[in-house]
């Protein structure tokens, strides 16, 4: 069989054998309801209980109570932005934000406008960190709500939170901190952080799709999206997702306990691959910050071609990965977090990112390293952008 | 989400690069879109006797702009004229509906060329008056 090497784990991950094992028994025997008080529902109570434990000693919550789990990230970005912003509309309308947040972030915010909100999206500096004299200079006593990502899923580059913490709870805000891809990837503490809302992905720390959690601060009250049976404190009702929720307490465990070495290798095959793809070739950068950003991304942009071609070329080769161009997306627009970095949108379609996974080895990324060149002098070769000098 | 014969095009384009003494060029598209072509074309006797492009873009533009010359090379310009956007795309098996527009913009880079042709053509002609 022909060489495959996924380099795509942003997209998706496959679930840890251990937690997929975890689950199992909820599906076939144990499937109970853990609103009912039976031996079986009570069993599926505890492996709640359990997990809920779990997800919280992942990010130090002060109590596992105040893991609200959710369908995923993306109902734990909107629960955190509708329901703190309309939880305080008496207190205030205005929103803040970033300029290089999740679509989960910024659609809803977006949505809230619609509604007698307003909203900023805070400026960025060409790495993709969030300016923080903006912040400072944006909060006013009608702002309520600051929604900043913890770490970058496109260009990996990790925000200040802290810093963004002290400015935002010197004015008595709540803080939002997207947390999807960082969380499980590098240590979190919302209470040294002071961070009152957090969202976390299962998948993204090899757990299921289709569940995820959000962390909201002891005292802290929001909206639900969802009204029924009032599970999960009334704030997320409907029937829990037992074999899911278990499988990402399993995730959330082993990611704890397995951080140290699976960021060590990860850092390892980063720093050799942007070094081994920037080095052979002129007109090559990293995109996101060089130091400051997460152990499994790497995203580079190549001048004069586009990433579409790059992606395929890579694919025809057994590789994936993504890229950050307009022309392999639904929209046609590039990536706003690119654009918001300061490219220009030549620049920003001429981005691929690279996402490794714990099944990555350095076979893989020299295995990468070794295609880049000829795949992209081959399509420099075909672009009326390329200058002269490069053509010999 | 592209047929096999979009991705031949792609692997194996056909006719790429630059004709440095062309007889007309046409260049469509903006890199601010992600897509800009550009065509160049040799004639002789009112048919197309050479043809190559230089095309940045993404695969589907790849394809389309190698797609494009193999179906003008060798006729007259009145027939590559009536080379349309839908034409290539069925030559290549379809593409995907996102990619219909954006990308499939060789054969107004090809009627561009031929524009180029005739007006270098009328200019001459204005010379020798």
């Amino acid at each position: 069989m022909a060489k495959r090497v996924n380099m795509d784990y942003a997209a998706g991950k496959p679930v840890d054998p251990r937690a997929v094992e975890a689950m199992l028994p909820y599906m076939k025997t144990s499937y109970g309801n853990p609103s009912s008080l039976h031996v079986a529902g009570q069993e599926a109570k505890s492996a709640l209980d359990e997990a809920r434990i779990k997800v919280a000693e992942l990010i130090n919550a002060e109590k596992a109570d105040s893991i609200i789990f959710t369908s995923g990230a993306t109902e734990s970005n909107n629960l955190a932005i509708k329901g703190t912003a309309n939880r305080n509309k008496d207190r205030g309308t205005k929103i803040i934000t970033s300029s290089v947040e999740h679509m989960s972030v910024v659609n809803p915010v977006k949505f809230l406008t619609t509604k007698g909100f307003e909203a900023v999206f805070l400026p960025v500096d060409k790495f993709g960190s969030v300016d923080l004299g903006s912040l400072e200079k944006e909060l006013n006593d009608k702002t309520t709500l600051v929604s900043i990502v913890y770490a970058n899923g496109e260009i990996g580059t990790i925000e200040p939170i802290q810093e963004i913490s002290k400015i935002v709870h010197a004015k008595n805000i709540f803080l939002h901190v997207d947390a999807t891809v960082a969380a499980g990837q590098i240590p979190i503490d919302v209470q040294a952080s002071g961070i009152d809302l957090l969202t976390i992905s299962s998948n993204d720390m090899y757990g299921p799709k289709g569940v995820g959690a959000l962390y909201v601060k002891d005292g802290v009250r929001i909206e639900p999206l969802l009204h029924g049976g009032g599970q999960e404190k009334g704030i997320r009702s409907g029937t829990e997702n037992i074999p899911s929720i278990v499988a990402f307490g399993k995730a959330a465990e082993i990611a704890k306990q397995e951080m140290q070495i699976h960021f060590e290798k990860l850092t390892k095959l980063r720093d050799k691959l942007v070094e081994g793809l920037l080095k052979p070739l002129p007109y090559t950068f990293l995109n996101g910050h060089p130091t400051n950003r997460l152990p499994d991304n790497v995203s580079v942009r190549y001048s004069f071609i586009e990433g579409e071609s790059m992606l395929l070329s890579l694919e025809i080769k057994g590789v994936s990965v993504s890229s950050g161009s307009a022309c392999a997306s639904k929209t046609l627009e590039p990536s706003h977090v690119l654009l918001a970095t300061g490219l220009k949108h030549e620049e920003a379609h001429g981005s691929i990112m690279f996402s490794l996974g714990r099944e990555n080895s350095m076979e893989d990324v020299e295995y990468v390293i070794g295609l880049m060149p000829g795949i992209v002098n081959r399509l420099r070769s075909m672009s009326p952008l390329t200058p002269k000098e490069l053509k010999e | 989400m592209y047929s096999d014969k979009v991705m031949e095009h792609f692997k194996n384009p056909q006719n790429t690069g630059e004709i440095p003494d062309a007889d007309g060029v046409g260049t469509v598209g903006n890199p601010v879109c992600g897509d800009l072509m550009t065509m160049y074309i040799k004639v002789k006797d009112e048919r197309i006797v050479d043809i190559k492009f230089k095309t940045f873009g993404c695969g589907a533009a790849i394809a389309t702009s190698s797609m494009t010359t193999e179906m003008a090379k060798g006729k007259t310009l009145d027939e590559a004229l009536k080379i349309t956007r839908a034409d290539v795309a069925s030559s290549l098996g379809g593409l995907p509906p996102v990619k219909m527009h954006c990308s499939n913009l060789a054969s107004d880079a090809l009627h561009a060329a031929i524009k180029d042709y005739y007006k270098k053509q009328e200019a001459a002609a204005e010379v020798k008056k």
